[in-house]
């Protein structure tokens, strides 16, 4: 029977039917972060549980750290204490940590496909929504709290429903100055933030084909936004040179070994979806969100739409409450939006790719009056890179600042009253230019 | 665990959609060690200089401590943090009803003994209709929740979930019984993938 990607990864990880729809599945990999790992790993100390297979198991601090340049690690603070006590339960238990400076360093879902911790067909936790992220490699990956992160520490598995799956296939090719960002704002506003509610997401056709490993990883990285508990891509051959001669990737005839069965996971072509959608990538423009959630994405050149356009009443009262929170008029165009901040990093944005997209733009120019203009690198790797090519005095010469790598922003940081808009790494780097909201390909 | 077996009380309607778990509990509330009951749904239920939103319904009396929410679509979407679950409870919710739930806040609740419901939009706002007429009650062993007119709305649950919230059972208890099968599935595993767990240990 055709089966698609998510069930050929599903099904061998069953150890355990519990009936119903559930399953005992199990864990290959699992992630720690300072937020995250502190309380589960406490949780097992408390009832006096062993990691069953800390092996399997990485740690690395990224949330609540400081992103400051010449950080250290800040003992008194928050940071500092929650990272000291990741440190010390990861030793406890024989955990991999990775810590502040080191090469290894970065958001967790930076550096985790980077190191060659993720692989095509493991299942992968980590205790953050974003760990769909890691499906990019074509691994079923999916973030999960505090419970059931100490349950899989003690137990190598999790109990879980499995979900239903969807397909959205991307077609064609991207239009100049549009991006991966661009193409999954897109899709959220196309489908709605609970479009893929219940399901695993797998990320297909050419347009996706095409792109590189980091544009699959912002892709992926926004399936939660869409509703979805993970998002895939079918592994290719892009996706096993990324991973051959990465340091935690199987070496050898091991990796050799491993591309055999990786190649075998694709779904079938005649595989059937719960949900199948097909988008013209060639007709999705850069992206903007006017709004106070993913969906409210609209074109760079479009108008604010009006809530009343909306037809359900509850949609068109949270249009009303996000304008009135964002402080915009309906039928006015997006384009010209004054901005004051300007971030380019995070799990979404933050690899070496985004920042050359970035520096391209921001090279010789300078950021606008007035506005405070951050990169931060998502790992120590992308931050090393980008300096060994000069990207780090591209960004200061401009008037950025270029920070230690993290969560930075995104992690509570932004406080209550922040106006957000999510938007590629190039059109956020064009607004810095114009300290307004403009259309990266007038640039 | 917490069990969860019948609830009787009011049922708050905030049938808006896409509430994230930012709007639940923010960020740097879970590591100040506030109090999380302030802190449940602050952005909605307190106005900038920290008094009461008079626009919120969660704070018109009758809704005081109200054991139900009536929620709108995808409820609880965003961030996997599970204190968004807690800070519902420390408010004394202890059954969200919504047309959808984010999976992960969705998981987060079987954990910590609150229910979630999930039933179509219609039916939810049918139920905000009733809202301001009375208490609801909601029974797990049934699978029912009786409006305050008296109309039975049936709802579905998994077995396991329904087990395990009636009982408050211990997953990793549970799962610990498994013991034998997951080593016999972890050995059959490193034969048929040996570079899953083969892996290199660099210097850094």
């Amino acid at each position: 029977m055709a089966r698609t990607l998510f069930a050929k990864i599903w099904e061998p990880h069953v150890v355990r039917d519990l009936g119903d729809g559930w399953a005992l599945l199990h864990v290959d990999r699992q992630l720690l972060h300072d937020l995250s790992g502190p309380p589960a790993l406490g949780e097992l100390h408390r009832r006096k549980l062993a990691v069953r297979n800390p092996e399997l198991t990485f740690a690395v601090p990224d949330h609540a750290i400081s992103s400051a340049p010449g950080r250290n690690a800040e003992p008194g603070q928050l940071g500092g204490r929650l990272r000291g006590a990741l440190q010390s339960r990861a030793a406890a238990a024989g955990i991999r940590f990775f810590d502040l400076g080191q090469r290894g360093q970065g958001i967790v879902h930076v550096m985790g496909p980077e190191l060659g911790l993720v692989l095509p067909g493991l299942t992968l936790i980590c205790g953050d929504s974003h760990t769909c992220t890691n499906g990019a490699l074509g691994a079923l990956a999916f973030g999960v709290g505090n419970s059931e992160s100490a349950h899989a520490l003690a137990t190598q598995t999790l109990r879980q429903r499995r979900p239903k799956e969807m397909r959205v296939r991307f077609e064609g090719a991207l239009a100049p100055g549009v991006s991966a960002k661009d193409l999954v704002l897109h899709a959220i506003a196309a489908l709605g933030a609970a479009a893929g509610s219940g399901h695993a997401i797998e990320w297909a056709g050419s347009a996706i084909r095409a792109l590189s490993i980091e544009g699959r990883l912002t892709i992926c990285n926004l399936s939660v936004e869409i509703g979805a508990k993970a998002g895939l891509v079918a592994p290719d051959e892009t996706t096993f040179d990324y991973l051959r001669g990465r340091l935690f990737a199987p070496q050898g005839d091991d990796f050799e070994r491993a591309v055999v069965h990786w190649r075998e996971l694709a779904s079938d072509s005649d595989a059937r979806f719960h949900r199948d959608e097909a988008i013209d990538a060639t007709r999705v423009a850069p992206m903007v969100t006017w709004g106070t959630s993913p969906e409210h994405a609209i074109p760079i050149d479009a108008a604010i739409p009006a809530p009343a356009s909306q037809r359900d009443p509850a949609t068109r009262r949270a249009a009303e409450a996000a304008l009135e929170y964002m402080g915009l008029e309906p039928g006015r165009r997006i384009a010209g939006t004054k901005i004051d901040w300007v971030f380019i990093g995070s799990c979404t944005n933050s690899r070496l790719s985004d920042l050359r997209e970035a520096a391209a733009l921001v090279r010789g120019r300078r950021v606008a009056a007035g506005v405070t203009a951050w990169v931060v690198p998502g790992s120590e790797e992308v931050k090393r890179a980008g300096e060994r090519e000069g990207l780090d005095e591209i960004f200061r010469a401009a008037g950025f600042e270029w920070r230690e790598p993290g969560c930075s922003l995104c992690v509570g940081r932004q406080g209550p009253g922040a106006r957000t808009h999510l938007a590629s790494p190039a059109m956020a780097a064009a607004a810095a230019l114009a300290g307004e909201l403009c259309d990266v390909r007038g640039l | 665990m917490l069990p969860f077996t019948r609830v009787t009380g009011a049922a708050a309607p905030l049938l808006l959609p896409n509430v994230d778990t930012d709007v639940i509990i923010r960020m740097d509330r879970l590591t100040g060690g506030g109090d999380l009951a302030r802190c449940a749904l602050e952005p909605l239920r307190f106005l900038p200089d920290g008094s009461p939103n008079p626009r919120c319904v969660l704070n018109e009396p009758r809704f005081a401590g109200a054991p139900i929410l009536l929620a709108g679509v995808n409820f609880g979407c965003g961030s996997s943090r599970e204190p968004a679950v807690t800070a519902l409870l420390a408010l004394g919710i202890r059954c969200v009803i919504a047309p959808s739930f984010g999976d992960i806040f969705q998981a987060n609740c079987y954990r910590n003994g609150m229910l979630p419901i999930e039933l179509p939009q219609s039916r939810v706002e049918a139920l905000a209709a009733e809202s301001r007429d009375g208490e609801f009650q909601v029974d797990l062993a049934a699978q029912r929740v009786t409006t305050p007119s008296g109309v039975a709305v049936p709802f579905a649950i998994d077995a396991l979930q329904r087990e395990a919230l009636l009982e408050g059972l211990d997953e990793i208890g549970l799962t610990l019984k498994h013991a034998d099968e997951i080593a016999a599935w972890q050995e059959r595993d490193r034969e048929a993938r040996p570079w899953v767990w083969r892996i290199p240990k660099p210097e850094l």
